[in-house]
């Protein structure tokens, strides 16, 4: 499958333009290879009308070949689709904080449940984990095994219902001072109008924080009918996909992404109670993708093309040629080459981890853009010229605060400081020996 | 209510969302163009039949269709139902039914439904009023035993157990010696869910199935895989790494009550030699049907 994959995307290599039938004929074999992956059918044709359409409209990277800048494109798309690691727990303003764990029969709810609690209890909480599988039998009993395995105490009553159970628990919590609650609730089918009217019961009573939908990666194309469901009638706050080592390419994730838009927060990688991990979306994409060799030979060649942008940013620096206009261009790549110090990365002799100082920090980058914007073409030729009223100035129009204005300028001002210093010391053959100031 | 009853009603939903949309299919296209057939492709694959397998299939009645010349939509639904037939039928379980003493080797991947499934196989061999005997094999999972004997009680059998995280085929092998001294007709052996791509847990499997060659070869060996309808492609992976390693000669196919099509059985017909033998279709314990590939057709195509 994957060969076949490949070999489609081979078809495309090559050839010096990407034309509409190229890419058409290569997202014909996306298609199956998702289909295969088990994505819902509905899911795969939306992503790739999105796809098709993203991929003919773009230009062809330099160091790339056709073939592999639409497997480029699929990539990014399939990760944004997935969504960013989320994997945190929305806490309870007073605790007990109240998890409930849903799913169908064999998800894999009671051992997740478990897992979790193990997981939190090694952040310092104090977590109680509730039985409410009153009907499977030896439900509870698994839970108290399971829960002793991890050392977290299990609440248990016997001839009550789920809801009575799940009450309880949270007073018992409250008791004794578990500042987190997990509610193991039996499995059942989607459709069962009964049993999920016994979940918005449970929910009503205990108010939970966190709805968590246990899901099989194994799931086929039902996994968009279960998710859709849980979804409507509980309001889910997030996903946890179980048994992802096994071999399957887990294309529901996808699927129950794509349908219910609520983030995969956890992903159970194993039978043992500490394999629980949280979830990245890039791994799962290029797993569903199936093609992770063509994806690394992308990076390769993505690595290539980085580097020569960083020649020329280095050779600028070396001239001392570099002015907060580079700065801005600089910004401009940063989204699509990642963090600045990635490109720092490239320069020799460099140890990134010390530049604490210089990195930006993504989160900053739009304020950062702001203020350069708000400069005129002769501040940013010449920062030196910058005074106070000047940065006030700047600090209004890009609504941001001086303190900010001056810390972009000092940032720059290391920059050029550090290039000069690499630069005579490169001078005098000592490369690699450079100590920086900070 | 009838057995064909039961199974329709059963496979309800997994009909109200299948047929209903080959008929509106059929109904709303007047010509069978290229369009008719990609839509046609597309409910099988969302009835998890695969696109490999959908693919083939479609390509299987466009032959028809032009051999035969066919102008109307109507007539390809009677070719799509035999051709799921043709392929469902191609490697239907032998009638082994009546060989005893036998032993059943329940496998498969974690919450398939093993356990449940073996509730309800004791229940049925018990109404045949065959005596048997469950082997409480899967040490590993906590509470496994006791759901088991939940079931043995339910259905009115004995049961072999050891202590958890006791070796599986001490188990096997001690049902074996009690099966013989108790003159039972029937071991069902449960085992531990092992996703098939652990070589160590398969390797365990492979030790239980030899103990059972070396111990029991006057029974009558079945090895039953339970796959869950919900599962998409990677039952066929499943399928073929159990076969592998214990040659399994049938399967079980679980949770058909819910929205699951279950139409990997398809794809598992066409590309292995494996039939399926039972659909558990609800929780109750009477709710395992043997499979029957036209009343299952029938049922998913609405089609008597």
């Amino acid at each position: 499958m994957t060969e076949k994959l490949q070999s489609a995307f081979k078809k495309l290599t090559g050839k010096g333009k990407l034309s509409e039938n190229d890419v058409k004929e290569a997202m014909r074999d996306v298609r199956m290879a998702l289909l295969e992956a088990d994505v819902n059918y509905a899911v795969v044709k939306e992503f790739v009308n999105k796809v098709t359409e993203k991929a003919i409209g773009q230009g062809v990277l330099e160091s790339l070949t056709p073939g592999q800048q639409v497997i480029k494109i699929v990539n990014e798309q399939l990760i944004e689709l997935m969504g960013s690691s989320q994997s945190k727990i929305k806490w309870a303003s007073a605790p007990p904080t109240v998890i409930m764990m849903v799913g169908l029969q064999g998800s894999g709810k009671t051992t997740t449940s478990a897992k979790l609690a193990g997981y939190l209890a090694k952040q310092g909480k104090n977590p109680l984990l509730v039985a409410c599988d009153i009907y499977r039998p030896a439900a509870v009993k698994q839970l108290q095994i399971v829960g002793q395995k991890v050392n977290i105490p299990v609440f248990s009553l016997e001839a009550a219902d789920p809801v009575a159970i799940s009450r309880q628990g949270l007073e018992y919590a409250k008791k004794h001072s578990n500042d987190v609650v997990i509610l193991d609730t039996a499995g059942r089918l989607h459709i069962d109008d009964e049993m999920m009217l016994e979940l918005e019961n449970i929910k009503a009573s205990v108010h939970p924080d966190e709805i968590l939908l246990v899901v099989d990666a194994m799931t086929g194309q039902d996994a968009v009918n279960v998710a859709k469901n849980f979804n409507e009638r509980l309001v889910i706050d997030g996903v946890v996909l179980t048994k992802l080592d096994g071999d399957t390419r887990g294309g529901a994730a996808l699927s129950v992404k794509a349908v219910t838009g609520k983030p995969i927060k956890f992903v159970g990688m194993g039978e043992k109670l500490d394999d629980l991990e949280p979830f990245h979306p890039d791994r799962i994409a290029s797993r569903i993708l199936g093609m992770g060799d063509v994806l690394t030979l992308i990076e390769k060649a993505q690595a290539a093309v980085d580097e020569k942008k960083a020649m020329e940013l280095e050779n600028k620096l070396r001239n001392q040629q570099f002015t907060l206009e580079d700065f801005l261009d600089q910004l401009h790549e940063i989204k699509k080459m990642g963090p600045l110090s990635q490109i720092m990365d490239m320069l020799p002799g460099i140890n990134s981890k010390k530049m604490g100082n210089v990195q930006v920090d993504d989160k900053e980058l739009g304020r950062i853009e702001a203020i350069i914007n708000s400069m005129t073409k002769q501040e940013r030729l010449e920062p030196a010229i910058i005074n106070g009223s000047r940065r006030r100035r700047i600090a209004k129009g890009s609504g941001t605060t001086i303190q900010e204005v001056n810390r972009l300028l000092k940032q720059f001002e290391e920059t050029k400081r550090l290039m000069r210093q690499f630069t005579s010391m490169e001078k005098s053959g000592r490369r690699g020996m450079l100590k920086l100031p900070f | 209510m009838g057995i064909f009853d039961k199974l329709k009603s059963g496979l309800a939903k997994t009909r109200d969302n299948f047929s209903s949309r080959v008929n509106g299919l059929i109904n709303s296209s007047r010509i069978i163009d290229e369009e008719f057939y990609d839509q046609l492709e597309e409910l099988l694959i969302l009835a998890d039949v695969g696109a490999k397998a959908a693919e083939s299939i479609i390509n299987d009645i466009k032959k028809q269709v032009r051999q035969q010349k066919l102008k109307a939509p109507e007539q390809v639904r009677t070719l799509l139902k035999d051709e799921l037939e043709r392929v469902l039928s191609k490697n239907a379980a032998s009638k082994d039914m009546d060989l005893y003493p036998r032993i059943i080797l329940v496998v498969g991947v974690n919450g398939v439904g093993k356990t449940t499934t073996i509730g309800k196989l004791a229940y049925k061999f018990k109404q045949d009023s065959k005596r048997v005997l469950l082997a409480a094999a899967d040490t590993f999972r906590a509470a496994a035993t006791e759901q088991l004997e939940i079931w043995s009680e339910r259905a009115g059998v004995d049961i072999v157990k050891h202590e958890e995280g006791s070796d599986p085929a001490a188990v096997v092998f001690d049902a074996i010696q009690s099966a013989k001294a108790k003159k039972a007709d029937i071991i069902i052996c449960d085992t531990a869910g092992r996703l098939h791509n652990k070589k160590n847990l398969m390797e365990e499997l492979k030790k239980i199935n030899r103990v059972i060659e070396r111990e029991y070869p006057e029974a009558y060996k079945e090895v039953l895989l339970v796959l869950d309808a919900t599962t998409g492609q990677n039952a066929i992976s499943q399928a073929r790494v159990f076969k592998e390693a214990v040659d399994i000669n049938g399967i079980a196919l679980t949770k058909l009550d819910g929205t699951a099509k279950g139409g990997v059985v398809i794809a598992i017909a066409d590309e292995l030699s494996v039939p399926v033998k039972y659909i558990g279709v609800g929780e109750g314990i009477d709710d395992l049907q043997d499979f029957e590939p036209q009343n299952f057709v029938s049922a998913l195509l609405d089609i008597d």
